[in-house]
């Protein structure tokens, strides 16, 4: 029995680069919003985040020409994300319950819901117009 | 010392919530000094409806709820309940579909047994393997995201198949995880299994005897670490496993002896990383051309699940041990009832023996050593009047004749 197996595998550790992708920054910035703001003005750079793999669920868009109001995606939704406006033949879609299972884009008859590769969505106002697809 | 109440046993509560516990769950110890003299505990603290919800729901919108009854065994519940909603509709699953279905609950294994290893090496305070073992994890998260498109909730079981295939540029991707495995295994044994420290705190720990663990129920690697052979990849085939070599893993193979103790559990959980590789290597070497859902448009499989009647149950190996649905339809949209019994359920009831004359630092690893999944388990809280209350077993027997009664209707 070896006393300590890991010991050697420690000291390897301390040589390496750190196994996370340090986003945004490489250090924490004193204020995250006033980082990106900077990032806006172009003083500062941003690390950017691990790219999506192949057939990512973003934020979901729709194409609201191309919508006949069937209503059959409101139907698969297992969130109950999706609200048919009354009164119009069109959707609308709260992304603030959205759980990104991509059903509704397969069932859609017209093609006009897809998945995009945005991510980044998070928001302390879940009624803010950033999250609301209509 | 008059005072009666300072008289050994001491009692001491743990819990619902507790830096030691991951999830929450009541813990009452009777201790003597150091040592649990009897123990007793309550779930049921993380219940959340999800069966009331899915009774609002048709089958196609269910399996995205079911993804989330667990964070870790998030294909497996789903599984389970696609597979009983396909016997009662009367859907053949494509024999693709059951491959792509069986490498994704394989790479499910995987990523939760190196999980539940941090986690042991944490509970032993060993936090540089908990890292090590979390970052070897991240592959495997790599690949199930790269699949499936998600890391956590996969969403790719449907009702009739799978919603993704696995095209050939994702083979090299399967590949090149598989022999980082492989070449780790050896390690990853080596690290737990010969070091001194986790030797010293886990053989003879937590002891659970073949006996007792037959009489308890208990199920998967909790199950199999005390010598019962018992794995329903191998006793009962489902999905691929049929066509595959699956033999459960016991710690007798490995180390010549059973003892039933954590250190069992760890041997147990760790060899079946290997043999998932196993699994998943001859998958992808047998895998059939074809479709991977017998039901294409999701229009055409409401339908079809909307005129289904009768009843079934799904059963899957977790992770953890079996897991189990039983879903009841009657010609509407959403299931007459649906029922889950989880894997930790079975296994919870062993910690009582487990637990019985150990040390009070012992806990921590006793408990998390059958990889408890409280949020899997907790289907009921009775609440009246706000008031949380006690079923006696009359109780329970009554409620359960009155839903017999209800069901034969």
């Amino acid at each position: 029995m070896k006393f300590l197996p890991l010991f050697p595998e420690l000291l390897r550790q301390i040589l390496r680069e750190p196994a996370t992708n340090r986003f945004p920054a490489k250090y924490l910035p004193r204020t995250v919003t006033g980082f990106l703001k900077a990032v806006g003005e172009g003083k500062a750079t941003i690390v950017p985040p691990v790219p999506t793999p192949p057939n990512f669920r973003g934020k979901i868009t729709y194409k609201i020409d191309c919508c006949i109001g069937c209503g059959l995606c409101a139907k698969v939704c297992p969130a109950h994300a999706i609200e048919l406006i009354p009164g119009t033949k069109q959707i609308r879609i709260w992304v603030g319950q959205c759980i990104f299972c991509s059903q509704c884009t397969g069932i859609c008859p017209k093609g006009g819901l897809s998945m995009s590769d945005e991510f980044l969505l998070a928001d302390e106002n879940r009624y803010s117009e950033n999250l609301i697809v209509e | 010392m008059s005072d009666e109440s300072k008289k050994a046993p001491y009692i001491v509560p743990i819990g619902p919530n507790h830096p030691a516990l991951k999830e929450p769950v009541m813990f009452t110890f009777e201790m003597e000094g150091e040592m649990v003299r009897d123990v007793d505990f309550a779930p049921g603290q993380a219940h959340r409806g999800i069966e009331w919800m899915g009774m609002r729901r048709n089958p196609v919108q269910i399996v995205h709820l079911t993804d989330r009854i667990c964070g870790i065994c998030g294909v497996s519940h789903t599984f389970a309940f696609a597979r009983a909603v396909e016997q009662i509709a009367g859907i053949e699953v494509p024999e693709r579909a059951d491959y792509i279905r069986t490498i994704i609950a394989e790479f499910e294994r995987i990523q939760s047994h190196l999980l539940w290893a941090g986690v042991a090496a944490h509970e032993l305070g060993f936090d540089s393997l908990l890292h090590l073992t979390w970052r070897v994890r991240e592959q495997s998260m790599d690949v199930i995201e790269n699949l499936t498109g998600n890391r956590v909730n996969y969403g790719i079981v449907q009702v009739g198949g799978v919603r993704r295939d696995i095209v050939p540029e994702q083979h090299q991707v399967i590949e090149d995880c598989l022999t980082t495995y492989e070449g780790l295994l050896g390690k990853l044994l080596n690290l737990f299994l010969d070091d001194k420290t986790i030797t010293m705190r886990c053989r003879d720990c937590g002891v659970l005897s073949k006996k007792e663990a037959l009489e308890l129920c208990t199920v998967g690697p909790t199950a199999r670490a005390s010598g019962v052979n018992v794995d329903l990849r191998q006793d009962y085939p489902y999905a691929a496993y049929g066509d595959l070599d699956v033999k459960a893993i016991l710690p007798d193979q490995h180390l010549g002896e059973t003892h039933g103790d954590v250190y069992d559990r760890i041997v147990v959980r760790l060899l079946e990383v290997g043999q998932s590789c196993g699994i998943i290597r001859q998958c992808l070497s047998e895998m059939p051309p074809g479709p991977v859902t017998a039901e294409e448009k999701l229009a055409k499989l409401l339908a079809v699940c909307k005129k289904a009647t009768g009843e079934a149950i799904g059963r899957v190996e977790a992770p953890r041990g079996e897991c189990f649905h039983y879903v009841r339809m009657d010609g509407k949209e959403a299931p007459h009832t649906w029922k889950v019994k989880a894997s930790s359920y079975s296994n919870l009831m062993s910690w009582i023996p487990m637990l019985r004359g150990e040390q009070i630092a012992d806990i921590p690893i006793i408990v998390a050593s059958i990889d408890p999944c409280l949020s899997c388990t907790d289907r009921v809280a009775v609440i009246r009047r706000g008031e949380k209350s006690i079923l006696t077993k009359e109780d329970l027997h009554r409620l359960s004749v009155g839903k017999t009664r209800r069901l034969q209707r």
